[in-house]
């Protein structure tokens, strides 16, 4: 294992390795993606708030950073990470939430997602070392920005396979002040669906939207309380539907609780599929899927997400034989699973070579976590 | 004239010969090879800068653009995609021994989906259309270039445009679902689709904003949502710009992030005033147009906060609108204000910093010294909410000299956002316009790693070069990459 303690350590090593490394924060992703192999490179060292403008709405921290301190941090000013980051230390059963740096490597968004924007959205920049052992840097400390290529979107969701993160800079946004949920009886994922959509065609700016059978539709509604009142009386009575309205409290519980993806928490054997489909899409798929699988499901992002856990075996194929579009994530399983299986849709020829290319732009030498997305590179 | 790459003199010798070949792939009327009818391809929004390609291509579909790139990448001719021209950057600048791709048939709507709430259009369907095909039913798209009626959502991508909205709704980035692109070599792929989220690693992410050097966009799926059921208007004067920043400040800072924060300094003012009349007031330095949408209770309660936040800044003027035509003709004069300026100048030319907000007060005294200096006049709007500064320098390209010295002038402003932590360009792109001031905010490695990227797309370098980066040599692989700055007047740039 090595633990650079500065960023010219870090490149030192980096630009002198032959072979591969393994990197971490706290490690808490490390069941996500692919197996991974190599040498244990630790980047728990590049840990501290740099700098936090809330005014600016501009935060920049060391990638180590807790996501639990940035949160605490940003509560402190009544400012949040609009994405919605999740907390999966149950659902994958780590000890925590994990750093800034693991979370913007597997681009992981909440329930928001669907009107803030993913993780991918809120950085503006970043400072890492590269596969040549070089440090550069990408975006700036500034909202609005078009200068050179957006390389902060391809770092996030990049797994770790591009570069080593040292600091990351976000847009931070101020915090709704109230929020309410509806939370709505229905027969079907049909009607599930049908619901979700009125909801998303209405002006009522809707923050969450998401199902469970057995639990009916969740609506959300956040921002200013006159503004919170109106909207959710407003969608109560343009549904129809039987609805209950949950108080603040209860409404940010169990938001948190879908967006840890909690529903699936309950084990830690089954499988779980992380499915982005458009969302029309979502109560046809289960349709398909149903009776070749058994399988618990729950929809978010209006239909255009999908949970789904199952007793672990081989099933990639049905899953994605039963999608018409979009992917699936082969997102928590055992290891014998993960090996066996595309944990990441595979992809047509040519993206496929292109994304390579890539990788090769940033690690020729094929040092930062070999094998995390796509088997063999 | 800006240094372009080397002309490729073999290429220019096989003109006629390749006319011909771009004739077996598209209609042959579609290749346009007289100087006369290619003239208006010359120059796009950037036109100090004027060049007549060596052809120009217009397909209509798909396969069509990927033979013309398959048979350029073996030829080794560059190309120049192109949509509507806005581009206020230069990015559609043509070369001399290029092949300029004009993408103006590509402009049907393919699909309407309410359902998954999104428009599939071909990349030269302009930005207002877009809105415009899905307003009947309560719907828009969001980003919202002043340009918006004639730039098309290709040029968006490439672009990556934002607007005066996108402080509260994002950019093209963040409005964009999937695309459909053919590379260098012909090869086509898909990113994204109807869903969200990548499922490799995020190339619609770094295709978005990329000017044109990675791909030919070939089909565009964007998201569209519900428009706000209403939407005001408040007019703020301030003596200071100062007490106008610190407004700016204070009403993010309350938690508020209104629709579109603009400002506007006193020459900009008059010369809006002047021009459209929409009751601006004239005595003041600055002057915000605050803009808030949403459910008319939410409306209210939010003019009613800014307004007070306001007051506690020492506003001098305070208008709320109270009508629609109200609101319209609060924005008339902002939306007006480079035409307003062209007004009174021969020629301006528009700048794109985004600074820090907080630094404004020392940015526009830098701006006053730096008029002063070059002897030429500014006038400034200001997207406030986000920091984007459109400081347009006002001159006479018939005076000589006058261009250089207003290109001088720009470039003062934009090194100077750049020392106080902002950066080159907030919204209209790099291009040629700015290509050789990058080594002021990037470092050689950090611009190798970028071009390291432009690679990976295309080896030969054969796609819009000249554009974004000092010259790229060589694309060898493992090996140490040169990058030469190409203009001399900026050879001698200190880096901050």
């Amino acid at each position: 294992m090595a633990r650079p303690e500065t960023i010219a350590e870090l490149a030192e090593i980096v630009a002198s390795a032959t072979e591969p490394f393994d990197l971490r924060g706290l490690g808490t992703k490390a069941k996500l993606g692919r197996i991974p192999s190599g040498e244990i490179l630790d980047l728990s060292a590049f840990s501290g708030i740099i700098k936090y403008e809330p005014e600016e709405l501009v935060l920049e921290v060391g990638s180590a950073t807790k996501l639990a301190d940035v949160e605490k941090l940003l509560a402190e000013h009544n400012q949040m990470l609009a994405f919605e980051p999740p907390d999966l230390s149950s659902l994958l059963g780590t000890l925590n939430s994990g750093t800034m740096g693991g979370l913007l490597a597997c681009n992981l968004s909440g329930p928001r997602r669907m009107k803030a924007g993913a993780a991918r959205d809120h950085v503006l920049g970043l400072s890492a070392v590269s596969g040549r052992g070089e440090t550069f840097k990408t975006g700036a400390h500034v909202v609005k920005n078009v200068t050179g290529y957006d390389l902060p979107k391809l770092m996030a969701g990049s797994y770790g396979t591009l570069a080593a993160f040292t600091s990351v800079i976000l847009k931070v946004m101020p915090k709704p002040e109230a929020q309410t949920t509806l939370q709505l009886e229905c027969a079907s994922d049909h009607e599930a669906l049908a619901l979700m959509t009125k909801a998303m065609q209405s002006p009522h700016e809707i923050s969450g939207a998401a199902y469970q059978p057995g639990q009916g539709v969740m609506l959300r509604v956040e921002g200013i309380a006159p503004s919170v009142a109106f909207r959710t009386k407003a969608l109560a009575q343009m549904l129809g539907a039987k609805c209950e309205i949950m108080d603040e409290e209860s409404s940010a519980k169990i938001w948190q609780g879908l967006r840890d993806v909690k529903c699936f928490a309950d084990t830690s054997t089954r499988s779980v599929w992380k499915i982005s489909l458009p969302p029309q899409d979502a109560p046809g798929f289960i349709e398909i899927l149903k009776p070749h699988l058994e399988f618990r499901y729950a929809f978010d992002w209006a239909g255009g997400l999908v949970w789904l856990d199952h007793e672990p075996k081989a099933s990639g194929h049905l899953v994605r034989s039963a999608l018409k579009s979009g992917h699936a994530m082969l997102f928590r399983a055992d290891e014998e699973t993960r090996n066996a299986e595309d944990v990441f849709s595979p992809q047509p020829a040519p993206l496929a070579a292109l994304t390579q290319r890539v990788k090769r732009a940033f690690d020729p030498k094929g040092l930062f976590n070999p094998g995390r997305m796509v088997k063999g590179h | 004239m800006l240094k372009m790459p080397d002309i490729d003199r073999n290429v220019l010798a096989r003109r006629l010969e390749i006319a011909a070949a771009l004739r077996t792939f598209i209609k042959p009327e579609a290749v346009i090879d007289t100087a006369r009818e290619m003239r208006v391809y010359e120059s796009d929004g950037l036109s100090a800068y004027r060049q007549l390609p060596m052809l120009v291509a217009l397909p209509e579909t798909t396969a069509q653009i990927s033979k013309i790139l398959a048979y350029a990448h073996a030829a080794n001719i560059k190309i120049v995609p192109r949509g509507a021209g806005t581009s206020l950057s230069g990015g559609a600048l043509p070369l001399e021994d290029g092949i300029l791709l004009g993408m103006a048939k590509f402009n049907r709507i393919l699909d309407i989906d309410y359902g998954n709430r999104c428009v599939v259009a071909q990349p030269g369907v302009t930005n207002l259309g877009l809105t415009k095909v899905v307003e009947g039913k309560g719907f828009y798209y969001a980003p919202d270039p002043s340009s918006q009626i004639a730039c098309t959502i290709g040029g968006n991508v490439a672009e990556n445009s934002g607007g005066v909205h996108c402080l509260k709704y994002g950019l093209t980035t963040n409005n964009l679902l999937g695309l459909e692109m053919v590379l260098m070599n012909g090869e086509i792929i898909r990113l994204g689709g109807k869903h969200m989220d990548s499922d490799g690693l995020d190339l619609m992410g770094i295709v978005t904003g990329s000017e044109g050097l990675l791909g030919v966009i070939t089909e565009v799926t964007v998201r569209i949502l519900p428009k706000p059921e209403t939407a005001r208007a408040i007019l703020m004067g301030f003596d200071t710009s100062e007490e106008a920043g610190q407004c700016v400040a204070d009403i993010i800072s309350n938690g508020i992030i209104p629709a579109g924060m603009e400002m506007m300094d006193r020459p900009a003012i008059k010369a809006a005033e002047d021009f459209v009349h929409a009751g601006y007031p004239l005595h003041v330095e600055a002057l915000l147009i605050i803009e808030v949408d949403g459910p008319a209770v939410e409306v209210d309660a939010l003019v009613e906060r800014i307004e007070e936040i306001g007051a506690e800044n020492s506003s001098v003027v305070t208008r709320t609108s109270s009508s629609e035509a109200e609101r319209m003709n609060f924005w008339a004069g902002r939306k007006a204000a480079f035409p307003a300026v062209g007004r009174i100048s021969p020629d301006y030319m528009c700048m794109d910093g985004t600074i820090p907000r907080k630094k404004l007060p020392e940015v526009l005294a830098g701006m006053a010294e730096f008029s002063r200096k070059h002897g030429l006049r500014v006038a400034n709007v200001f997207h406030a909410g986000d920091g984007n500064l459109h400081p347009l320098i006002l001159f006479d390209a018939n005076k000589p000299g006058e261009l250089q010295v207003a290109e001088e002038f720009g470039a003062d402003i934009l090194r100077l956002c750049v020392k106080v932590g902002g950066v080159l360009t907030g919204e209209h792109g790099v291009g040629v316009e700015k290509r050789d001031l990058m080594s002021t905010m990037f470092s050689e490695i950090d611009l190798e790693q970028q071009l390291r990227v432009k690679c990976a797309f295309d080896e030969n370098n054969l796609l819009n070069p000249g554009k974004v980066f000092p010259t790229l040599h060589s694309c060898a692989e493992g090996g140490k990459m040169i990058v030469k700055g190409g203009n001399l007047p900026f050879a001698d740039l200190p880096r901050f």
